[in-house]
């Protein structure tokens, strides 16, 4: 018997089904398609390519800022766009954008991370601290606030330093790493949340176009699956650590769901976002209207945006501001809170690592 | 016979943040091989320190996490019924969480 150093499985040594000649590496969600390696890479990245073209994700010459986390998304995000623009003579001016949210032990080991992707890649990067911009870490919230409701502050923070940042680097746009899985999952979570505006608004490839700075999510087609394998398969440098903080508990069993239901049937994923897509809302639906806040200027469809309520709650020590429902805070400030928040806040989310 | 087992994504922090493990596995009762199934149940009693569930589910790996044996999706090699020979390389990458 021949040894070869990659010793091929009986069963899997079947062939790639596009080159004939190699073999085949993995199965493809999306197709079924056995397929090897370099027919692989070639093929996930052309997918990418013809999203962004179909889509006009780019206009030659614009800022490019890519939100980076270190995690396996961003990661392979960061390492595409660069190759593609290289390749395809995008003429973007690619730049990292990440968020230190003040997590120990977390955050600050994911953001050597991405310094070290600054120099593999050859982008600048920017890092925004909520230290800085509002003058809080996660840890001395989380310190005030105890464990519950914590995923919320940071998920309305990142949102905005996400936007601030962008801002500093004079972007035109920030392209994010939210894949298909992800998007899928956020259909299902707006739908259990009957939350119809962000419902309408987590298919779209670009959102926000109206606003100072657009996004964009060139993975929207992307299975998380081929995202990992690809990232394997290069050795591409990414950190993977569960937040600290994160219970995950609404999100966590939407995600499972998702994952038992790509197990049996992949397609199940493209599917979800489809019926995203094509929701159509009832014209009679009252939907938020978008304005200013009062306080930052920063878009918000209330008085203050959410994270001035969230920040006058830390600062004042009255950190359930702005959280859920108005419990357990006495009649007097009630009319107070009511004042400041302009209406009633919306229920607290879970994790919010990934905003629409 | 003797394998190599890695774990990644997330998934050696159950056992002890150990990543790379050179073990050494038999076949287990009383079969003349080994498969991936019977490999994945003696994973979690040998190695898996803390929350299994975050690795199996039922008698396989937990829905989103990937199994590539000698460089290969073990979607390609039969899965649970993956034979396994002396020397494989298993690597089991989580891929649930944040990116």
């Amino acid at each position: 018997m021949e040894e070869t150093d990659k010793k091929p499985k009986k069963a899997g040594a079947r062939l790639c089904c596009i080159c004939n000649q190699t073999r085949a590496a993995l199965k493809r969600p999306k197709t079924f398609d056995q397929i090897c390696k370099e027919c692989f890479y070639k093929a996930f990245e052309e997918e990418i390519h013809r999203v962004i073209v179909n889509n006009q994700l780019f206009k030659p010459g614009e800022r490019i800022a890519i939100g980076a986390s270190g995690g396996k998304d961003s990661t392979v995000l960061a390492y595409i766009l660069s190759e593609l623009n290289r390749r395809h003579n995008y003429g973007l001016d690619l730049f990292l954008l990440s968020v230190d949210e003040g997590i120990t032990g977390y955050r600050d080991d994911s953001l050597e991370t991405v310094k070290r992707n600054e120099l593999q890649y050859g982008l600048p990067l920017k890092i925004v601290s909520y230290k800085d911009l509002y003058g809080w870490t996660m840890d001395e919230i989380v310190k005030m606030i105890g464990l519950k409701n914590n995923c919320t502050f940071c998920g309305v923070f990142r949102r905005q330093a996400l936007d601030r940042g962008a801002a500093l680097l004079k972007v035109d746009k920030l392209a994010t790493g939210h894949n298909a899985d992800d998007i899928a999952e956020t259909v299902l979570l707006n739908i259990l949340r009957g939350d119809i505006a962000r419902l309408s608004r987590c298919c779209s490839i670009t959102t926000g176009e109206d606003g100072p700075i657009p996004r964009c999510k060139p993975f929207k087609y992307t299975y998380e699956k081929e995202i990992v394998m690809y990232a394997y398969f290069k050795g591409l440098d990414y950190f993977s650590t569960e937040c600290i903080y994160s219970p995950n508990a609404y999100r966590g069993f939407a995600r499972e769901f998702i994952k038992d239901l790509e197990r049996i049937r992949p397609r199940a994923i493209l599917d979800i976002i489809k019926s995203g897509e094509d929701f159509r809302i009832a014209t009679t639906t009252k939907m938020p209207e978008q304005g200013t806040c009062e306080r930052c200027g920063y878009i918000s469809s209330q008085k203050w945006c959410k994270a001035c309520v969230l920040l006058e709650g830390l600062n004042r020590g009255l950190p359930k501001l702005g959280i859920g429902r108005i419990r357990g805070v006495n009649n007097g400030r009630k009319k107070d809170i009511n004042q400041i928040s302009g209406a009633k806040s919306i229920e607290s989310k879970q994790c919010g690592a990934l905003d629409f | 016979m003797q394998l190599t087992l890695e774990f990644g994504g997330g998934l050696e922090l159950l056992c002890e943040s150990v990543k790379i493990h050179n073990v050494n596995v038999e076949p287990q009762n009383g079969a003349d091989k080994l498969i991936m199934k019977d490999l994945l149940a003696w994973v979690r009693t040998n190695l898996i320190k803390e929350r299994p569930e975050m690795f199996m589910k039922g008698d396989s790996v937990r829905p989103g996490v990937l199994v590539i044996v000698n460089d290969c999706d073990w979607e390609l090699s039969g899965q649970l019924d993956t034979p396994l020979e002396e020397k494989d390389v298993v690597v089991f990458i989580s891929t649930l969480h944040g990116g």
